[in-house]
């Protein structure tokens, strides 16, 4: 068992820089993050997190950060993309 | 590699002065996991920016950085890829300071095929000024400007870039980060002049006179009407009203400006003798 605050936590909120917007909240798909009664994010099911990384490329702030990423993936297959060509 | 794009970011002026759920946070993201992914010495990017909301962000960014005036942020990057084309140039510009004031620069350093990476954080709004409509703001929507809703029809600036004479266009909205990512990565990597409109959002003028609801819904909203450039070419106007086509729709080798000029610097050598 991880908790949110402790060294082995895949994902941490920066708190100062948090500003509640509840994006990364809504888009977690396993909802690892839940809002404080401030409205900032907290971790609130570390267990759950799969490092897919969305709340950290979602964030518009740049407060959320998962620590422990997985492998590089390939080179040229790093982002998805749909190209819409 | 980069660890972080903590890295990239001068911490100490931060939090950022964007409002909570601020789109242009979320492609100045983009921009910078494109930058760690291409593993760009620190000291060889410029990142060059007009006036706006959106052009607040280098300040924010431990590259070389200019935040300069309204609209020429695109003249001040030619001069800065003319003086040094070993650095990568890179121009963030707002839809008012792009495509307003600033579009003439635009189109030229476009036809000129400058090697300038230009990404706009298009949020439909002048945000810094309170909400006036911008040439990109689309018809029908309300603003500061436009009480009864605006006449004016905005312009497709991926396909005036494209016309213009660019090496690369693309475009993606924020509800695709990812996708935004990768081509603005690819916009670096093309020589000549390459153009990223990103579309995002404004949820404090744009969204409030339009009454889009919170930032996360207009995330929803943005992925709800975004079709992609193959799909759309099966549609016909009137149900792409609304819609915003998204993908890449030009990647070109012609020579870009640099190159050229190469050859003019070797011509006059030689025409000096040396
Ligand atoms: C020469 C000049 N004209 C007008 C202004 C006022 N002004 C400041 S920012 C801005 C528009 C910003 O809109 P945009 O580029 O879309 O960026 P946003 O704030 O929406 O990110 C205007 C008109 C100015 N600073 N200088
Ligand atoms: S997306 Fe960022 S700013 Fe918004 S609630 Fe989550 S951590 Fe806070
Ligand atoms: S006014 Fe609009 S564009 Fe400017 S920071 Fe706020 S939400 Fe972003």
């Amino acid at each position: 068992m991880i908790s949110a605050g402790s060294p082995e936590a895949p994902v941490l909120v920066r708190r100062e820089w948090c500003k509640g917007c509840g994006i990364c909240i809504a888009m977690c798909p396993k909802k690892v993050l839940e809002a404080a009664p401030d409205g900032k994010a907290v971790v609130a099911r570390p267990d759950d997190c799969t490092r897919c990384e969305t709340c950290e490329i979602m964030c518009p702030d740049f407060a959320v950060r998962v620590v422990a990423k997985r492998a590089a993936a390939p080179a040229g297959r790093r982002e998805a993309v749909a190209d819409g060509r | 590699m980069a660890k972080s794009i903590d890295e990239y970011l001068r911490t100490q002026f931060m939090p950022h002065i964007w409002c909570p759920g601020c789109g242009h946070g979320i492609v100045l993201n983009a921009l910078l996991r494109a930058v760690a992914r291409l593993d760009l010495p620190k000291d060889q990017v410029c990142v060059v920016s007009g006036i706006g909301c959106a052009s607040r962000a280098p300040g924010y960014l431990d590259f070389n950085t200019l935040h300069t005036t309204h609209g020429r942020a695109i003249a001040f990057a030619t001069g800065i890829k003319l003086a040094n084309p070993d650095l990568h140039v890179i121009v963030v510009t707002g839809d008012g300071d792009g495509a307003a004031i600033g579009g003439n620069h635009l189109i030229h350093a476009a036809r000129r095929n400058m090697g300038v990476t230009t990404v706009m954080f298009n949020n439909s709004i002048y945000g810094m000024t309170n909400g006036q409509y911008s040439p990109l703001t689309p018809s029908g929507m309300f603003a500061a400007t436009a009480p009864y809703g605006n006449v004016e029809r905005n312009f497709d600036m991926c396909e005036l870039v494209r016309a213009s004479g660019a090496n690369y266009v693309a475009r993606a909205t924020v509800a695709q980060a990812r996708q935004l990512s990768t081509y603005i990565e690819r916009a670096i990597e093309n020589p000549g002049f390459a153009f990223v409109e990103a579309v995002g959002s404004c949820p404090t003028y744009f969204g409030r006179r339009n009454k889009l609801g919170s930032s996360l819904q207009m995330l929803e909203t943005l992925k709800k009407n975004s079709v992609t450039a193959a799909a759309a070419a099966k549609l016909d106007p009137a149900e792409l009203r609304g819609k915003i086509i998204i993908g890449e729709f030009y990647r070109g080798d012609a020579p870009g400006y640099i190159e050229l000029y190469d050859g003019v610097i070797e011509r006059a050598k030689e025409a000096a003798g040396k």
